[in-house]
């Protein structure tokens, strides 16, 4: 079983390179893709199968002992979150294969396209499975200099900008998480995290505090929590839907994960809840704030995903089993919902050749199928009972009530009044964009299809036709995310197992297998 | 822990120069800003490393240097090295679109900024078609019924805008359909801008 774990890397990285040398081919290169991606789930769903029922599985790369070797490290956490983020990815792969067949390589060159989407995939599941410190900075740069490609694909002018903003904010945070690696080895003597979790307590509160700073404010630039979000809705809307759609829903939530970590386990000694309480409500009203402010659907919802990051780091602060539970599951939850109003989001801009919600209108009648890939996430992502949106917060606002401080009723009612306000943003997108009758049906379509060849129309595109493959693929997200609805007794019991077993003292890389390196396990 | 008081200090001086650097709005001293903060960095790295002995190869207890840390540093420079290269690209295709190497700002906060209230009034009665009626001249006007004069509308305006002249050309006098919208969509758009 443990030789499953390293090909959850090396197969990405394997068809990056087929996918490169078939760079001309492009149907050589979607097949490849697709297998590859399609194999990767596979394999985490066995995986995570595997851990649930046993133990976790840790494999010591290359068969060097454990504080010194790389170690891969598979837990329930790792095995979900890969599994999620592979079926994403997929879906958004599958996505982009429509909008590339339908629009050519004009804008998106698509025989560079494939390897990055594949070392983007690899860095994810390799920060998802890293068992040291060191090992998740590779996987954050893998999936970084990837996405930078990804941001800046066919390097027009506004990408061009927006991928600055974003390089730049990202290299810094690259910066802090490195030089935050170096002070935790020169304290504790390793960047495993198991060492690490167990050397901590020896250390004096004052050093832990600010090397936990440190990693916080790295990975809180990643997971775009407040003061440090500034860069996500600059940088987001301007690249092509499927990017958007993949980074959205993932790269951030790789920062939370990595919080998580931190939180849990590597720092169980010293606690900064109080200080992360409040920079969850900042990041929930602020965000939630700015998507009330915009009119364009793609800002609308780079806005609305940094207010939803503040739900995690509640649930990340409250730091009780059942709140560390509820965080996960909500972190599956955003990422299939996120993902899912981006893609069609996606669609809107190609059936209207716009995203300002004064400009679009009467989509309900043109495009009775986007209106409804729309609404369903979209009533989901606001906690419309039943959906997923509404158990997660429902779970962590319960989880806060039991510790019951003045502060958590606080964050209740920051939570309740986020959500409400997300809500009002997405519905106003919806009632002008969807609902709003068009005055003269015919005409307003000669004029949009008319302005597609305007010059400096830059906000208006031309409308482009939908192959039938992108709307199946949201569709399908939009099926994963009901399936998040109606498996919510499984998925949220193996969520609760997961926040169980995070705070657990040290149920993590078994060192003792040191000496007895596994077998079977192969290099990158 | 035995550390060389120089590689602190230069160290320092490095990560401060690197942080200066970086705030500048230019690309290349972001570029340069970012080599120096990742130099310091790799530093930082050999600091933490503690006291430095023979190659580990040799193996003598006691006195060798430890070896991680460089393995470390070894992969933090490749990964430098390859983001370097990266922005370069951008650096040298942002000069390539004519604006220099400048971040610049976000054109849609500039263009929040200077929304025009009447588009605010629009997202606040969410176009209830009775009142476009009401404000009679507007009616089919998607967003902002302030309007910028165009060539297209009065003869005599002469629009040095480069790309709107082949249009110009081609219809002097606003053909029976297409003109309305369009001027209202196009100004709309610079309003936004």
């Amino acid at each position: 079983m443990s030789a499953l774990v390293p090909l959850l890397v090396a197969l990405p990285l394997l068809g990056a390179a087929v996918t490169l040398v078939f760079g001309r081919n492009t149907r050589v290169q979607v097949i490849v893709s697709v297998i590859t991606l399609a194999v990767v789930s596979v394999i985490a769903a066995v995986l995570l199968v595997t851990v649930d029922g046993s133990t976790p599985i840790a494999v010591e790369v290359g068969g060097w002992p454990a504080p010194f070797g790389i170690v891969l490290y598979v837990d329930r956490l790792a095995a979900l979150l890969v599994l999620v983020s592979s079926i994403v990815l997929l879906a958004v792969l599958l996505f982009s294969i429509g909008q590339g067949s339908a629009d050519g390589a004009e804008e998106t060159p698509i025989s560079i396209f494939n390897p990055s989407y594949l070392i983007l995939s690899a860095g994810i599941f390799n920060a998802f499975i890293a068992g040291d410190l060191f090992n998740l900075y590779v996987g954050f740069e893998i999936l970084l200099v990837a996405s930078y490609v990804l941001i800046t694909l066919g390097s027009t002018e506004s990408r061009i900008r927006t991928g600055a903003v974003y390089i730049v904010v990202s290299l810094v945070s690259s910066i802090l998480f490195l030089a935050a690696i170096a002070m935790i080895y020169g304290a504790l003597g390793t960047v495993n995290m198991a060492q690490i979790a167990m050397r901590m307590g020896e250390i004096p509160q004052d050093t832990q505090l600010v090397l936990h700073l440190l990693l916080v404010i790295a990975f809180g630039i990643k997971a775009a929590v407040f003061p440090v979000s500034f860069w996500l809705p600059d940088s987001y809307p301007t690249a092509p839907a499927p990017v958007t759609a993949v980074f959205a829903g993932l790269l951030t939530k790789v920062g939370v994960y990595a919080l998580i970590r931190t939180e849990t386990q590597l720092f169980a000694s010293n606690s900064i809840d109080t200080l992360l309480m409040i920079v969850a409500l900042a990041t929930m009203v602020v965000g939630v704030l700015g998507a009330v402010a915009q009119a364009e659907l793609k800002r609308i919802l780079s806005f609305t995903l940094v207010s939803h990051v503040g739900y995690m780091v509640f649930g990340l602060a409250i730091a009780t089993p059942a709140a560390i539970g509820a965080t996960i599951y909500y972190i599956v939850h955003h990422i299939v919902v996120q993902t899912t109003l981006f893609l069609a989001v996606g669609l809107v801009e190609r059936r209207a050749g716009s995203t300002s919600i004064l400009r679009v209108k009467g989509l309900m009648r043109a495009a009775p199928v986007i209106a409804v890939l729309y609404f369903v996430p979209a009533i989901n992502l606001g906690g419309i009972p039943p959906f997923s949106g509404f158990i997660g917060k429902f779970a962590l606002f319960e989880a806060a009530a039991e510790v019951g401080t003045p502060l958590m009723i606080v964050l209740i009612v920051g939570g309740v009044v986020t959500s409400l306000l997300t809500l009002y943003a997405l519905m106003r997108a919806w009632n002008l964009a969807f609902w709003r009758e068009k005055e003269e049906p015919i005409d307003a379509e000669e004029r949009i299809a008319y302005l597609g060849k305007a010059p400096a129309a830059e906000e208006q595109q031309e409308r482009r036709r939908i192959p039938r493959i992108m709307t199946v693929a949201t569709g399908g997200m939009v099926a994963v995310t009901l399936a998040l609805t109606v498996f919510a007794g499984p998925i949220y019991a193996l969520c609760d197992r997961i926040g169980d077993a995070l705070l657990q003292p040290i149920a993590y890389v078994p060192l003792h297998e040191a000496d007895d390196p596994a077998d079977g396990e192969e290099g990158p | 822990m035995d550390v060389s008081l120089a590689l602190i200090v230069i160290m320092a001086v490095l990560f401060a120069c690197g942080v200066y650097a970086m705030l500048e709005r230019s690309l290349t001293r972001v570029l340069i800003g970012f080599l120096l903060l990742g130099n310091a960095t790799n530093l930082l790295l050999l600091i933490v490393m503690g006291r430095p002995g023979l190659a580990p190869f040799f193996g003598a207890d006691g006195s060798v240097s430890d070896p991680l840390p460089q393995a470390l540093t070894l992969t933090a420079i490749v990964i430098t090295f390859a983001v370097s290269a990266f922005l370069l690209a951008l650096i040298y295709r942002s000069w390539q679109l004519g604006r220099a190497d400048t971040v610049e700002d976000d054109e849609e906060d500039i263009a929040l900024r200077e929304r025009t209230e009447v588009e605010e009034d629009l997202m606040e009665d969410e176009s209830d078609p009775a009142d476009d009626e009401a404000t009679t001249d507007f009616v089919g006007v998607d967003t902002s019924p302030i309007r910028v004069l165009h060539n297209r509308d009065i003869a005599t305006i002469v629009d040095d805008a480069p790309t709107d002249r082949p249009f110009a050309q081609d219809r002097p006098f606003a053909p029976p359909q297409g003109p309305e919208p369009r001027a209202g969509r196009d100004d709309a758009g610079e309003g936004e801008r």
